[in-house]
């Protein structure tokens, strides 16, 4: 099912049947299953379908910015933090406290609100908001794994702190990390459609799941077709994404292996 | 037990610190002068603007201006609207109420669905009704709750008709009417939550099965049910109740969806409200709100941890 989204978002241009921003005025609000509109049309008469197949892109986009950004950032200060203990960890940990401490979503909304709403906002917003728990989780590894007999070899063997950090800690970090990547873009991806659905996500005209709702919502009783298909969307995606972390924790963490 | 409370306070203390500070900088996150923003839609007499630039401290250096913030929040003095020139901290007392009564009704409703849907799945694992319980939570957990709450509206508000999709309802008028106000947003913030801690419930009641105890209750010969009932429920629930604790915390975030969804009048919607209208000042203190309702509400779980499970000490 991921594999579809990927596929719409990749080739978009030659699976959707028209242009998610042309406009047809004539034909406002056409219902699904109307000749040309398999999914129907919005208030400015835009195929949904359409629109639905661009959005995968954004969606997807986001997604994995926003974990790249949330990743690099809360491995690297959790790295830092774990391995040198001491006054680093303390302010690092203190740092994660406090960010820990916003409802996540408030804090986005109150950024993006002053930042000003567009896609790269969005990214960078979500990015900030959401590496506390690569910090947390990288963190709590690296503490077990100075102890082991291979990072005090590496030490022996004059290695640097940063090559011991990046090139030997790191590496046994990574199944925990793709787990949490996995199940924290489809996070990302219902942050975005948030974020989209109050009005202060990606712009329009901008075919965006969240923000298709939030213009979907005026037109409630004439047309229940524009909430229906982006909200069956953002849960397929979600849905998928949340299977796979689900699968990926359970081949990947020994814990749970019986 | 008393030294673990006071520490856990004395903790608290720089996250609370750290919190003023975020929202002190979120003023300044915005490009150019922001009384200059703040006043962008209104026709302002030169005292007003002055009026402002003495209250926030702008023409002083920036810890300045944080030490004065910090000292009007100590005194309770939370700043006006500028769009309504409403004292922030009535409006925010006006609404607080209404944004508990949501997430605890949420909560409630969650707990009620997902305990025994978790232990009935667990009891009965790889039974048709575990894998029914299974795809529905993973429904749940997937489903953007403001999806739900326009599906639930649409339905139930606009094409049935039988509940009330607006706002807030008073004991006053009857208790109906303050419970169907309540429906609708409960549901919409408690189906996610519910589905979560159903899968929680039902990891937590099969990981507790596997216990020696349990094995030594059943070779007692006691009855299965007593088993379940006396024995390993009671372990079983801390996890969850840790959890459903944490999440009230984000209950309090997902407010923001749902209120602006079925206009219920509180924090939430102030806030998207200030959004609307670029009211920097409510932007900022019901941020600061939400924050620290998260943090006390995180640390009254660990307090009552440490009541619930007498196995924990703190030293």
């Amino acid at each position: 099912m991921l594999l579809g989204f990927v596929i719409c978002a990749i080739f978009a241009d030659s699976i959707a049947p028209h242009d998610p921003l042309e406009m047809d005025l004539m034909s406002p609000f056409q219902k699904p299953g109307s000749p040309g509109h398999l999914l129907g049309t919005d208030n400015f008469g835009r195929d949904i379908l359409s629109r639905l197949i661009y959005g995968s892109r954004i969606s997807l986009t986001v997604g994995l910015v926003v974990v790249s950004i949330a990743a690099v950032l809360g491995s690297t200060l959790g790295l830092l933090s774990g391995y040198y203990g001491g006054a680093v960890d303390i302010l690092v940990m203190r740092l994660v406290e406090v960010f820990a401490a916003f409802p996540f979503l408030i804090l986005a909304v109150a950024v993006m609100a002053v930042l000003g709403p567009s896609i790269y906002n969005v990214m960078l917003v979500l990015g900030l908001v959401n590496w506390p728990i690569y910090a947390r989780l990288v963190r709590s590894q690296v503490l077990t794994l100075r102890e082991t007999p291979f990072v005090e070899a590496a030490k022996a063997t004059g290695c640097s702190n940063g090559r011991i950090m990046f090139l030997h800690i790191l590496p046994n970090c990574t199944s925990s990390l793709t787990v949490t990547a996995a199940m924290s873009i489809a996070g990302a991806i219902l942050a975005t459609a948030a974020l989209g659905f109050l009005g202060l996500g990606v712009q329009p005209p901008t075919p965006e799941w969240g923000m298709m709702l939030n213009e979907g919502k005026d037109f409630l009783r004439r047309a229940p077709h524009m909430i229906t298909y982006p909200g069956v969307a953002i849960m397929l995606i979600v849905l998928s994404l949340n299977f796979i972390g689900d699968g990926l924790r359970d081949a990947l963490d020994p814990h749970l292996r019986s | 037990m008393l030294t673990y409370l006071v520490r856990r306070v004395l903790i608290a203390i720089p996250v609370l610190l750290g919190i003023t500070f975020i929202t002190f900088a979120l003023l300044h996150l915005t490009p150019g002068d922001p009384v200059r923003i703040m006043l962008a839609t209104e026709q302002v007499t030169p005292e007003v603007a002055e009026r402002l630039t003495e209250f926030y401290s702008l023409d002083k250096p920036w810890y300045v201006q944080y030490g004065r913030y910090l000292g009007n929040l100590l005194r309770g003095d939370l700043g006006v609207s500028i769009t309504s020139r409403a004292d922030i901290a009535a409006s925010i007392a006006n609404r607080l109420p209404n944004t508990i009564l949501l997430a605890v009704s949420s909560m409630i409703l969650a707990l009620l669905i997902a305990l025994p849907v978790g232990i009935i799945s667990a009891t009965h694992r790889n039974s048709i009704a575990d894998y029914v319980s299974l795809t529905a939570s993973m429904i749940g957990v997937s489903m953007p709750s403001f999806w739900l709450g326009l599906l639930l509206l649409l339905q139930f508000g606009l094409a049935w008709k039988i509940l009330p999709i607006w706002g807030v309802g008073r004991l006053s008028n009857g208790l109906w009417d303050f419970i169907s106000h309540l429906i609708l947003p409960s549901v919409t913030m408690g189906t996610g939550l519910a589905a979560l801690l159903a899968r929680l419930t039902r990891a937590s009641v099969l990981e507790v099965l596997t216990q020696d105890y349990i094995r030594t209750a059943r070779a007692k010969g006691l009855k299965e049910r007593i088993v379940l009932y006396r024995h390993a429920l009671r372990n079983a629930i801390i996890p969850v109740i840790t959890a459903a604790g944490l999440q009230l915390g984000y209950l309090l975030g997902g407010a923001v969806i749902v209120e602006s969804i079925f206009s219920w009048p509180g924090l939430g919607r102030l806030t998207i409200q200030a959004i609307q209208k670029r009211d920097l000042p409510v932007i900022q203190i019901s941020t600061l709100v939400f924050a620290i309702a998260f943090v006390l509400v995180t640390l009254l779980v660990d307090v009552l941890y440490t009541f619930i499970d007498p196995r924990i000490r703190y030293d």
